[in-house]
């Protein structure tokens, strides 16, 4: 008897837990099943991040888990999305296998930490390229470039159509998020409301404890597929958010070399294709043109 | 140095409500817990069963659970509760359950005579309870029920995954800010949870020394 109490309490309380996960992975992961090629005889000069990766045969890639499109977490916990797909593109050049990619979950507040003490090769997690960030680390790319947007409820109830309209709304995002940064500096009228992972930004306008939820469009997109028709987009992106693969500082020679590998993916129409499987397939748009990558 | 000096008032308002947190979440712990410590002491039995699931359930779900069951799993069936509020509902909730084995174990320290006299003396359950037996209880578990509490200064961080922005909710935030001041931000959010728990720990010694009874 206790123990059946027990049971439902937990499997309640799982329920919520897991309440977040969507169709939208599903989408996802019957889409993203095509590998992109692996590289066989790749060589590299002695001494290079590129000869010690491509030796250890194995990288450890930063991604997030809870952004359907980009970086989500199957049940089994292998993460899918367009950013997972730019990492196996790299990978593939450094002749390593999808399966040998160890995934690492970074979320917004631990991507410097993780790359500056080593616990990750490379960070591709809806990286926004900013100053303050390159002090710490490099990056590569951009290999996109996203908006920060604002997500609503169903019929935009308050009627959002901008930044503007925040005022004296309660907004979400995630802390130590740009978004969340760029609201407090910009829109200091709105009322930020600020968890760790979107996902519960998503829970809570569901539940009406917030007004809207603003981050990048590509993650609020995700979120919108996985409202199963809860929420929409105003569709106003406010922001440039040019997406960086996150490397040690001061490692050029890789840097030039995962540059080399995107302008490459351009060119031959993979870095499409991946956007195809992923975060296309899931918003149903197509490929768009692929950013001028940022040599400085 | 700038650095702490542009986000003192930060520094301050997050300490606030780390320490605000703390009393309303200690306080409801206390009263909740005492009155559980009764009723599993209590001579009826759905009382006694009602706080024994009570203190299991609590007890054996993390804290994190207990969040996202009052944040976002009571609005399902139409109660929204505030951030704040849910956070102090939460781990107080939670920290009754460890408080009333607390309270528990010092009432089962005090002699079996004692409520046996009070009743001898005329006195109800509830009267030998309140006059007799917890006083005694109170006094032999200052100690653990400090260490409870200590831990739950501690346990407040988990609101900063909630939306209350609390001391540990700076470490994110701020590290985004400027992510070259980790050590600094580390440093002030560290000696803000020191600022609480050092002089609770010292209370609790001081009265431990004055209440405590010789047996």
């Amino acid at each position: 008897m206790r123990i059946t109490r027990y049971a439902a309490t937990l499997g309640a309380a799982g329920l919520v837990l897991t309440g977040c996960a969507s169709e939208a992975g599903q989408q996802a992961e019957q889409a993203a099943s095509a590998a992109p090629e692996v590289a066989q005889d790749a060589e590299f000069p002695a001494g290079t991040t590129m000869a010690e990766l491509a030796e250890a045969g194995s990288i450890t890639v930063g991604t997030k888990f809870d952004q359907p499109g980009f970086g989500l977490a199957n049940p089994q916990g292998v993460p899918e999305g367009f950013d997972v797909e730019v990492a196996k593109i790299i990978a593939g050049e450094l002749g390593i296998a999808p399966e040998e990619i160890e995934w690492t979950e970074t979320v917004s507040a631990n991507r410097e930490s993780f790359i500056q003490n080593g616990d990750v090769d490379i960070v591709v997690a809806t990286y926004t390229i900013n100053d303050a960030r390159k002090q710490l680390i490099d990056f590569a790319g951009p290999y996109y470039e996203a908006g920060q947007d604002i997500m609503v409820a169903t019929g935009n109830p308050l009627a959002i159509e901008g930044p503007d309209d925040l005022a004296g709304k309660r907004v979400c995002s995630v802390e130590g998020s740009t978004p969340a940064q760029n609201i407090r500096d910009n829109y200091p009228e709105a009322q930020l409301t600020l968890f760790d992972v979107y996902s519960k930004c998503a829970d809570a306008l569901r539940n009406g404890q917030v007004d809207a939820v603003t981050t990048d469009n590509v993650i609020l997109t995700g979120l919108v597929q996985g409202g199963q028709g809860a929420f929409e987009l105003v569709g106003n992106p406010f922001t440039e958010e040019p997406y960086g693969i996150g490397l040690t500082k001061g490692d050029d020679e890789f840097r030039a070399f995962i540059n080399d590998t995107l302008e490459q993916a351009y060119e031959d129409g993979t870095w499409a294709e991946a956007w195809d499987r992923t975060a296309g397939a899931i918003t149903g748009t197509e490929a768009p043109e692929p950013p001028m990558v940022d040599r400085y | 140095m700038d650095f702490v000096s542009e986000n003192a008032d930060l520094f301050v308002d997050a300490f606030l409500a780390t320490l605000g947190l703390s009393l309303l979440a200690g306080l409801l712990a206390l009263a909740l817990g005492t009155l559980l410590a009764a009723m599993r002491v209590s001579p009826v039995p759905p009382l006694r069963g009602l706080a024994t699931f009570y203190v299991e359930t609590f007890r054996n779900t993390p804290l994190t659970v207990v969040f996202f069951f009052i944040i976002f799993g009571l609005p399902q069936i139409d109660f929204v509760i505030g951030f704040f509020p849910g956070a102090v509902l939460s781990v107080g909730l939670y920290t009754a359950a460890f408080v009333c084995e607390a309270v528990r174990s010092g009432i089962n320290a005090v002699a079996a005579g004692q409520a046996e006299a009070a009743r001898a003396l005329g006195l109800t359950f509830g009267q030998s309870l309140r006059e007799v037996v917890l006083p005694q209880a109170f006094r032999t578990v200052v100690p653990p029920l400090g260490n409870v509490l200590i831990a739950m200064v501690k346990n407040t961080s988990i609101a900063a995954g909630f939306s209350v922005s609390e001391l540990s909710s700076l470490l994110p935030r701020l590290v985004n800010a400027d992510a070259g001041d980790l050590t600094l931000v580390l440093v002030g959010v560290v000696v803000g949870y020191m600022v609480i728990t050092l002089p609770s720990a010292l209370a609790v010694n001081r009265i431990e020394r004055r209440v405590a009874i010789l047996r």
